[in-house]
């Protein structure tokens, strides 16, 4: 445990030091500053339109962290030979890919919250500028509550495909790792058509193909709950519950096999 | 207890991407070394140093054979705790400080931080990083990663410690300085096993060394067993000489070349007292400059095997 607790400090810090990071942060402030100035274009859905947009930018630039730095964890340690010392290191291989992940899921956490507070202090901005918390045409209020479960999601979403760049990078290139991970997010947001693909293919063959891949392919449609939380609509606890549950099985089958792989790999 | 011990090691590597075919790096090495030895281990560029080395250090599995360190399986976290391994060119992160890699790697030792602190700092004095150990290690020439990574090697005051290639990229003082800290090493009872294609350092620090051609041990022993680098002659430099003097011992003299007035290179054959010619020579007035024993090289021994090999 004490070492994978040493590797994510370590992670943590790589990324840290990392000058990408600080500009994928800057660019999300950005965009929420960009999302201020469109809303005075648009009178009266101003609120909206920043809350649409800043859950956007968290998620996409949420994403870009995820999948540059998931797939550089393990790659990068290949790559440059730093992995010959470290394995060296009293630890086992699995200990390693845990560590980078839990790193890496620290850096996103971190980042998450630094752009969940610039994100709810430019909703005070507008709410204080519009001199109300709350209007009746509004949908939700400014500092809607509700918010921290859509960002909850975007955490969780995000935290799936980290450990899909991560058993990516633990077999291929760190290109291909970023092709199948974006790949595979994109699937992942129209996995349900798989699950009633007989309603648009006839072959019994394929419907299979399509189920068994419904089930072995991520499945993050569920846990964009943006709409909802935007428009005021009520999503049930039981939801966010079993969005969780899967997240965690989910990302635990994907660990155990990085680790798998990354075990019986030859470091040449 | 050996501290290292391998029977019948052998690693394939697989060669192109459509049809592989395998390629043996390693061929069924079967040796033993005892604790406390200085044990080196040499051949030529690609005659499988380095894969024996990530063998034991489990950064490849091995297509035959079992490996032993210090009575344990390779790969046994136990042992890993008490070895040290300093990889051929070493790379490291190059956001980090040479103290906070240090530190990083001391803290999967489980030592605390003020044991970390006061590891990394006497570490860092004893390889010569001074002021530069807050610097990035980006900023680092090769020979300074160099240092920084035998310090690395050594950070857990290892029982057995493997070196690949550890005076690569160091300037002459610093392959003393490393040369100086393996014999410390040694005389603290340490195992050190490194790999080298430099004769001289073996013959200046090993108790025994293994010579390895394309894959195969081809000689094993102490370095006066190994009978290629027997001394086949005596390379003598003597001042105060005259031509006359040289003329009455030209018998006992294979070859000879003036270098300058009075002053002579003599070649002289295998002779177990090339002290007996000199007082013969002293006494008539020469002195002596140098006396050196000729070898075969570690070089020219290579070639002789790498030829043999290829002949069978």
């Amino acid at each position: 445990m004490s070492a994978i607790r040493h590797i994510a400090v370590h992670v943590f810090r790589e990324s840290v030091r990392d000058k990408v990071l600080y500009n994928l942060v800057l660019f999300a402030l950005m965009l929420m500053g960009v999302s201020y100035l469109l809303a005075q274009l648009s009178a009266g859905q101003e609120i909206k339109i920043i809350k649409d947009l800043g859950l956007a930018a968290m998620s996409l630039f949420g994403l870009f962290i995820a999948v540059f730095i998931g797939i550089g964890l393990v790659s990068k340690e290949v790559e440059r030979r730093s992995i010959y010392a470290l394995l060296a290191k009293p630890i086992r291989r699995q200990e390693l890919v845990i560590g980078k992940y839990a790193g890496l899921v620290l850096t996103l956490l971190v980042n998450i919250s630094v752009m969940t507070v610039a994100y709810y202090a430019v909703l005070g901005v507008m709410a204080w500028v519009n001199g109300s918390w709350f209007k009746p045409h509004w949908e939700a209020p400014a500092l809607d509550p509700a918010l921290l479960k859509a960002i909850a999601m975007i955490g969780l979403q995000l935290m799936i495909v980290t450990a899909v760049a991560l058993l990516f990078s633990t077999f291929s290139s760190p290109m291909l790792a970023a092709a199948l991970t974006i790949g595979l997010y994109i699937v992942g947001h129209f996995n349900a058509d798989l699950k009633n693909f007989e309603t648009v293919v006839d072959s019994r063959p394929v419907v299979y193909l399509a189920r068994a891949m419904y089930y072995v392919l991520p499945n993050l449609a569920p846990f964009d709950i943006k709409a909802q939380i935007v428009h005021g609509i009520h999503v049930p606890a039981g939801l966010l519950l079993l969005n969780t549950a899967y997240a965690f099985v989910y990302i635990a089958a994907l660990l155990a096999a990085a680790s798998l792989i990354f075990t019986r790999r030859d470091f040449k | 207890m050996f501290a290292i011990e391998t029977e019948g090691l052998s690693k394939n590597f697989a060669i192109g991407f459509w049809r592989p075919r395998p390629y043996r790096a390693l061929d069924s090495l079967t040796l033993a070394v005892e604790q406390g030895e200085t044990f080196g281990f040499l051949g030529p560029n690609g005659a499988g140093k380095t894969t024996t080395l990530k063998l034991l250090m489990q950064l490849i599995y091995p297509t035959s054979g079992r490996a032993e360190i210090l009575g344990k399986p390779i790969g046994d976290v136990g042992v890993k705790r008490r070895i040290g391994y300093l990889p051929e060119s070493p790379y490291f992160y190059d956001y980090l400080t040479a103290e906070e890699l240090l530190g990083y790697f001391a803290s999967l030792f489980g030592y605390d931080a003020v044991d970390r602190r006061r590891r990394v700092s006497t570490l860092l004095d004893e390889v010569g990083i001074g002021a530069e150990r807050r610097l990035p290690l980006r900023k680092f020439s090769k020979g300074m990663l160099q240092r920084v990574g035998i310090a690395q090697a050594v950070l857990n005051d290892p029982e057995v410690v493997f070196l690949d290639e550890p005076m690569s990229g160091l300037d002459p003082l610093g392959r003393r300085d490393v040369r100086n800290l393996i014999l410390r090493l040694r005389d603290r009872g340490c195992t050190v096993f490194f790999s080298s294609h430099v004769l001289a350092d073996a013959e200046a620090l090993c108790s025994r060394v293994a010579i390895l051609v394309q894959g195969k041990l081809v000689a094993m022993g102490g370095m006066s067993e190994i009978h290629a680098f027997h001394v086949r002659g005596w390379d003598l430099v003597v001042g105060g000489l005259s031509p006359e003097v040289l003329l009455k011992h030209t018998g006992r003299i294979r070859k000879s070349a003036r270098v300058a007035p009075n002053q002579y290179a003599l070649e002289l054959p295998q002779d177990p007292t090339p002290d007996i010619l000199l007082r013969d020579l002293m006494a008539e007035g020469a002195y002596l400059i140098s006396l050196n024993p000729m070898r075969e090289t570690l070089e020219d021994y290579f070639v002789a095997q790498v030829q043999k090999q290829q002949s069978r």
